[in-house]
């Protein structure tokens, strides 16, 4: 059973790294149609082009394979424990950058040794929920450094409220400019505390473009920041042009009376993640 | 702002003339030999000292950390990408100045120091299209010399390139500065919308 989920752990890497999920490639396309720039529009070609050529070649998409992200739904029947799950996750990324020539990207932070696996103290990262049932779901993000470098949390005051979130994410976009390879996706937390902010932001930069926010505020919130950050005209690449969110996903949690954190969590254009179901017999099935 | 794209294609090596110039938003497509190096590599030759393996002076240097692998003894592409080039920031002027390199392919752009730099120098930033790298893997030939291997994947790489692009001339040898405009475009905008 761990040598299954391992394979299927790290087969969804793989495929992360391979090809984009459709939502994001029509999101690209569509984005084409609309812009206006003629320098976005060929950087956008270009693009658009680029996931051919992975896809044709069998070649991985950005040569950034990230760090493995595992968001991990755990059904109460599967037969092993979390434990063991780890395990199997961790041997499974081990496994898939030896087995492919993965680029290694796990270093130590002070002495920025690299473990030369993409395993090491907390990476890959994998979170857990608990659902009913005896399956698990797997949900696998590579996250690419020059995006997740341009993420920020900042502690608001409850008195900023709206506006105060709207003018801290149109500063971070700002602030990015070029270098999170956009047209990207904006993962906003909101509420919360400090680390569970920080969780939302990016859980909100995992989903898939065209879903909606669970919360009417934050949908509502959705909206008017995509407008607001694609009037920018950093386009993409930072280099001008309609193009510089191709979605903005809020997530929000209840807070305390006297807090308001607002985190950004920025996914570049390459928005790429892989979904796998593991049955309790081990059975592997693609989900995405 | 958004003139009419010019496309020039460039051989290298290149000389002051031909990066001066070049015009700011113009696209550029590459041929020849380009140097591949990110922050380990800058590290050891301008914060160490390590005398260059071969000489830079004329050529492009691409910031990136490849995916490659070593069979029998020479290192084969899997997939060359670029990483973003503003980590590097205090390296642009010994690179310009010292390695005498002409042109820096990055993404995202470089900062004032590096502006000067290229403007007392003679040299451009290039802006690659980040992340499409599956596309520019196959529009570089070979790879020709590996220094530095303990640094791996931040060695000191020598490619042969051909028509790597599309180039947009994002910082020029006269001071002008794309990624400038449009983030003062943006604040302006941001401004007015009373954000
Ligand atoms: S930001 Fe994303 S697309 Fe750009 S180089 Fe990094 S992983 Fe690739």
């Amino acid at each position: 059973m761990v040598e299954a989920l391992a394979r299927a752990a790290g087969e969804a890497y793989v495929r992360a790294l391979k090809t984009l999920p459709r939502d994001v490639k029509d999101a690209l396309r569509n984005a084409r149609g609309r812009e206006r720039n003629a320098r976005a529009q060929s950087i956008l070609d270009t693009i658009c082009r680029n996931v051919e050529v992975a896809e044709e070649t069998g070649n991985i998409i950005c040569q950034d394979t990230g760090t493995p992200v595992y968001y991990l739904s755990l059904g109460e029947a599967f037969p092993l424990p979390p434990r063991r799950i780890e395990e199997a996750v961790r041997l499974g990324c081990a496994d898939v950058t030896a087995r492919y020539a993965i680029r290694p990207n796990a270093v130590h932070p002070f002495r920025r040794v690299n473990t030369g696996n993409n395993v090491g103290r907390g990476v890959p990262v994998i979170h857990f929920a608990f659902t009913a049932g005896d399956a698990l779901e797997l949900l696998v993000v590579p996250k690419g450094s020059g995006s997740e470098n341009q993420s920020f949390l900042k502690m608001l005051v409850p008195a900023e409220g709206r506006a105060g979130i709207e003018r801290f994410v149109l500063e971070c976009v700002t602030r990015a400019g070029g270098m999170p390879c956009p047209p990207v996706v904006l993962g906003v937390g909101v509420g919360g505390t400090f680390d569970q902010c920080a969780g939302l932001a990016k859980r909100a930069a995992s989903r898939p473009i065209g879903s909606a926010c669970g919360d009417p505020d934050g949908r509502a919130l959705e909206q008017k920041l995509l407008q607001a950050v694609n009037a920018l005209g950093i386009g993409p690449m930072g280099l001008g042009g309609d193009t510089t969110a191709l979605a903005v996903h809020v997530e929000t949690a209840d807070t305390h009376i006297s807090q308001l954190p607002v985190a950004v969590n920025t996914q570049c254009w390459a928005a790429r993640r892989a979904a796998v179901r593991v049955d309790r017999d081990g059975q592997a099935t693609i989900l995405s | 702002m958004t003139a009419q794209p010019v496309e020039m294609e460039l051989e290298t090596p290149l000389t002051a003339e031909q990066v001066t110039a070049l015009p700011l938003g113009g696209t550029v497509w590459l041929s020849g030999t380009i140097f591949g190096l990110r922050d380990a590599t800058l590290r050891r030759m301008f914060d160490e000292g390590a005398p260059l393996p071969e000489p830079l002076a004329g050529y492009p240097c691409l910031h990136t950390a490849p995916n490659a692998r070593k069979v029998d003894g020479r290192y084969e592409k899997i997939c060359i990408g670029t990483t973003t080039s503003a980590r590097m920031e205090r390296f642009t002027r010994p690179l310009l100045r010292d390695a005498g390199a002409r042109a820096i392919i990055g993404k995202g752009g470089l900062g004032d120091d590096s502006l000067a730099a290229m403007q007392e120098y003679g040299a451009v930033y290039l802006a690659i299209v980040g992340g499409a790298a599956a596309l520019q893997t196959t529009q570089i030939v070979s790879i020709d010399a590996v220094y530095w291997e303990d640094l791996f994947p931040e060695c000191l790489w020598r490619f042969t390139v051909k028509r790597l692009g599309p180039l947009i001339v994002g910082m020029d040898a006269h001071g002008g500065n794309l990624y400038a405009e449009v983030a003062a475009a943006a604040q302006a905008r941001a401004a007015a919308a009373g954000v």
